[in-house]
């Protein structure tokens, strides 16, 4: 049922403004990908493309054999057999959910549809509300509809435009794991559009970084994580800050920071480097030598977040367990603890 | 052959795109014809009528409309604010009652509660009488203010235009933040201070906004003014026509007329616009001032006044000579009038609505500002006084007429004579100009509900745009399009100088044996046609109350969450 998507080169523009450039993307059969990037960086737009919203001014977009998107052709929505979850639900108010969920149901007899919606509840742990309308639903229940809705007809691919974003914090992250457990179990090829990265982390397989409309970098959440490919990436995902730095003729960098590969070192130089601290990439060690002054800090119950000055004066940030307690102005112990290095090339 | 399909595909993008703007600029430029034909007469040559005019009634008609302008705005502030200060921010006995009860003066004319007021108050009214019986008075033995004068006029308009201010200053009353009249109470001020320091000056766009939609109601005036031998604009443009046969003379008053209208039109754009910034969340329920004793009794008082005066009494005169005509036989052409009027009515609902969702659809589906400046025209005419383009109709029609008439005997040597005006299109046509504006009004707030990611969710599920029209659109817009019907339908049940100025020869409706017979002093007579116009009047009233007890100005929207 399932069908891997493929985006080659795509472009949207509206009038002057060129919202998505060159943009090429591939998802496997069943996976979960998500685009993520700032608001305005033309995520959303690339979703309205792949929906058939928005027509293409270059590149092409195909579904499995088919090819639903080029500058010359628009295959209409209603035609393409993808399912959508929109930002603000979008349930038909006039409607019971029973409506609602059987809405994109056709061709279909009374008892089969009525089995169809009542499957599709239930795979959304809604049995029972058949006949309640929407307004009558918590926001909660009002997404999970939606997400029935959208899977009822059997969808080779779902779209998701910022899913939970008009949603409780508390109540996103716990939607997020039921969610993915739900596309899991129903096998579909599913594309989000957020700009939360904990959302994005959890529910997905695949993450593409966009940044003013180009494709920063794609892939599973842990290298994006660990490896980002640029600047902006390793600012947009998790915390953290590029210092700059200098290594020796061996690659070996002050404070013990660590050192560099033959690799980096013949790539980056001596010199003048960035590298990226994640706050948990500093540890706090009672017994260590190496202090660092304390310029402000955040309890946040399980932990604490530093930010430290390091002896020339940059900031980084550092996560130490919830006891370790340091007014600002003092001095902690703390041990450099970067497990590879991630550099980039000084800022201009 | 992929090169051939992308044309097509493009083309029918622009095709689809440019009909639509096609349609909405025609609409809008026949749409603004009568006004056009108004403004252009300016330029016309002055004729020696206006100049008698200017020489002698015209100053007449300024002070008159003036001053007309300025009662009115007093009477409809303070009975308007009052009775919203009362239901929206104080609790007393009968609140509730009163807070629907106060839009009723909505459904009645001024120039039927003119009528009434005549037949009550003058020398043989019941009124006069009664002193006159208790006291032993004689003809000229006591003081008698006339109710036929400038200050009736005011009076009777006041009365029943108030509602316009009441509404939507309570609405601004109930959404100011309870906090910040809390605030004032807590540095000492008390809830009268509270009212004029910052209550009233925060309504202030509200208040604006009311009372020119009154004073705009105000200037189209003419069954009160000309009932009470008030020389105004409208009557003025009456006359000209009618009394001197200066069509172009009343186009050119029509013009003057035009501008005071235009001013208003601008005060209420620019106060609608500042309320737009001040609007605030609504909360639940606005914590009220609790009156006892005297002051719930004054304020119960008030507001009972109010409502007698502006409906009770009133719509009781009406029933009363109503009952007291029937065997009279004033009734046996009253079928016929229902008949004729509910007709018209209807066409003209129907006709409205149907270029309101033309014009509605154009602007959501290509919303360029072409489109949209296209849909602002066509709903101009809210503001022009009936009279004044009933007279703008009529100047292309005839034109049109005399065009047709002239090819017609060179070419086949008959006379067509007049085909389009005195008849009911040119009728229909003027109803159109006046109240398209009010079914756009329900169309758009309805189309503005239903936002664009429904239409597109019930896309991706396999409908087509027509389906999307069919299974979506028309289920949710149903109440919309019947509001516009229903607002449209009684507006032009109650026009009165359109029907009277374009009706075909012989053509009676509701409103216009109404005037007739209170005309010729048949009151009583003139009752039951009053009587029917008020009922139907208060259906649109009713719709509105239902709204307005709601007690919280929210939308009805479908919320998220």
């Amino acid at each position: 049922m399932a069908e891997p998507l493929q985006l080659n080169n795509v472009s949207v523009r509206y009038g002057d403004f060129t919202a998505v450039i060159e943009v090429s993307l591939r998802l496997e059969a069943g996976h979960i990908g998500c685009l993520l990037g700032p608001s305005g960086c033309g995520k959303t737009t690339l979703l309205r493309a792949i929906a058939g919203f928005e027509p293409l001014a270059a590149g092409s977009i195909s579904l499995g054999e088919r090819q639903i998107s080029d500058p010359g052709q628009l295959v209409p929505t209603e035609q393409r057999n993808v399912g959508m979850v929109f930002q603000d639900f979008a349930l038909f108010p006039h409607l019971s959910i029973a409506g609602n969920v059987g809405f994109g149901l056709s061709g279909m007899d009374r008892a089969e549809r009525e089995q169809r919606i009542s499957a599709m509840l239930e795979l959304v742990s809604l049995e029972g509300t058949q006949s309640a309308y929407p307004h009558e639903l918590s926001g909660g229940q009002q997404q999970r509809v939606a997400l029935a809705r959208a899977l009822a007809p059997g969808p080779e691919l779902l779209l998701m435009d910022e899913p939970f974003s008009s949603l409780d914090r508390d109540l996103r992250e716990q939607l997020a794991v039921e969610v993915r457990e739900v596309l899991k179990r129903a096998g579909v090829t599913a594309i989000l559009v957020s700009h939360d990265q904990q959302e994005a982390f959890t529910l997905s397989d695949q993450v593409t970084v966009i940044n003013a409309g180009r494709v920063a970098q794609t892939d599973t959440p842990y290298a994006l994580y660990h490896n980002p490919a640029d600047r902006f990436v390793a600012e947009f995902i998790g915390q953290g800050s590029i210092i700059s730095v200098n290594a020796d003729t061996q690659g070996k960098l002050s404070h013990g920071l660590g050192t560099l590969t033959p690799e980096q070192l013949s790539n980056y130089g001596q010199s003048n480097l960035g590298l990226l601290v994640r706050p948990d990439d500093i540890k706090y060690s009672a017994r260590s030598e190496v202090q660092l002054k304390v310029l402000s800090r955040a309890f946040r119950g399980a932990n604490f977040m530093y930010e430290l000055a390091l002896p020339n004066g940059q900031a980084v940030s550092c996560l130490t367990p919830s006891h370790v307690n340091v007014a600002a102005g003092e001095l902690l112990p703390v041990q450099f603890d970067l497990q590879h290095l991630v550099l980039f090339e000084a800022e201009g | 052959m992929e090169i051939a399909v992308s044309r097509e595909v493009s083309f029918r993008r622009l095709a689809s795109g440019s009909y639509w703007r096609v349609a909405l600029v025609a609409t809008a430029a026949v749409l603004s014809v009568p006004v056009l034909v108004i403004v252009a007469s300016l330029l016309q040559p002055y004729s020696s009528a206006w100049q008698h005019l200017a020489d002698t009634v015209l100053g007449d008609y300024l002070t008159n409309s003036a001053l007309l302008m300025l009662g009115v705005g007093v009477g409809t502030f303070l009975l308007g604010v009052s009775a919203a200060w009362l239901t929206a921010m104080c609790e007393f006995p009968g609140r509730r009652f009163f807070t629907w009860a106060l839009l009723l003066p909505m459904a009645i004319p001024a120039y039927i509660i003119a009528y009434t007021y005549t037949g009550l108050l003058d020398f043989g009214g019941p009124v006069q009488s009664a002193l006159r019986d208790t006291f032993g008075w004689g003809y000229g033995d006591y003081y008698f203010p006339e109710i036929r004068s400038l200050g009736g006029a005011i009076c009777m308009l006041s009365l029943v235009l108030y509602p316009y201010v009441y509404l939507l200053v309570r609405v601004a009353f109930l959404e100011q933040s309870t906090a910040v009249l809390e605030a004032s109470r807590s540095l000492g001020k008390t809830p009268w201070q509270t009212l004029f320091q910052v209550a009233l000056p925060m309504a202030r766009p509200a208040i604006v906004a009311g009372l020119s939609l009154a004073l705009m109601e105000t200037l189209a005036d003419y069954g009160t003014v000309e009932y009470f031998g008030v020389s105004a604009f409208t009557t003025g443009i009456f006359r000209t026509w009618y009394g001197l046969g200066e069509l172009g003379t009343a186009a050119q008053l029509s013009a003057v007329l035009l501008l005071f209208v235009f001013v208003l039109i601008v005060l209420e754009r620019w106060s609608r616009r500042r309320m737009r910034f001040h609007h605030h969340a609504a909360q639940a329920e606005p914590s009220r001032i609790q009156l006892s004793g005297v002051r719930a009794a004054l304020a119960f008082g008030l507001a009972l006044t109010i409502f007698s005066f502006g409906f009770l009494l009133p719509a009781g005169q009406l029933s009363v000579w109503v009952v007291g005509s029937w065997q009279s036989g004033a009734s046996e052409n009253f079928l016929n009038l229902v008949v004729n009027s509910f007709a018209l009515a209807a066409v003209a609902a129907l006709a409205c609505l149907a270029l309101a969702l033309l014009l509605g659809y154009g602007k959501r589906l290509h919303p360029g500002s072409v489109e949209q400046g296209a849909v602002r025209i066509s709903s101009m005419g809210y503001a022009v006084p009936g009279t004044v383009i009933a007279v703008g109709v009529l100047i292309p029609f005839a034109w049109l007429d005399t065009a047709i008439d002239d090819l017609a005997r060179q070419w086949f040597n008959v006379s067509t004579g007049l085909l389009l005006s005195g008849t009911l299109f040119a009728l229909v046509f003027a109803y159109v100009v006046r109240f398209l504006s009010v079914s756009l009004q329900s169309v758009e707030a309805g189309l503005a509900k239903i936002r664009p990611s429904i239409d597109e969710s019930a896309r991706s599920l396999g409908r087509s745009p027509g389906g999307v029209l069919r299974d979506i659109h028309l289920p949710m817009l149903r109440g919309s399009l019947l509001t516009a019907l229903l607002l449209v339908f009684v507006d032009v049940l109650k026009e009165l100088p359109t029907t009277l100025i374009l009706r075909p020869f012989n053509f009676n409706t509701l409103a216009v044996r109404t005037y007739e017979l209170a005309s010729d002093e048949r009151l009583a007579e003139a009752a039951l046609p009053a009587l029917a116009i008020v009922a139907i009047g208060l259906l649109p009233v009713i719709l509105l109350t239902r709204s307005i007890t709601r007690e919280t100005p929210t939308d009805e929207g479908t919320g998220v969450g």
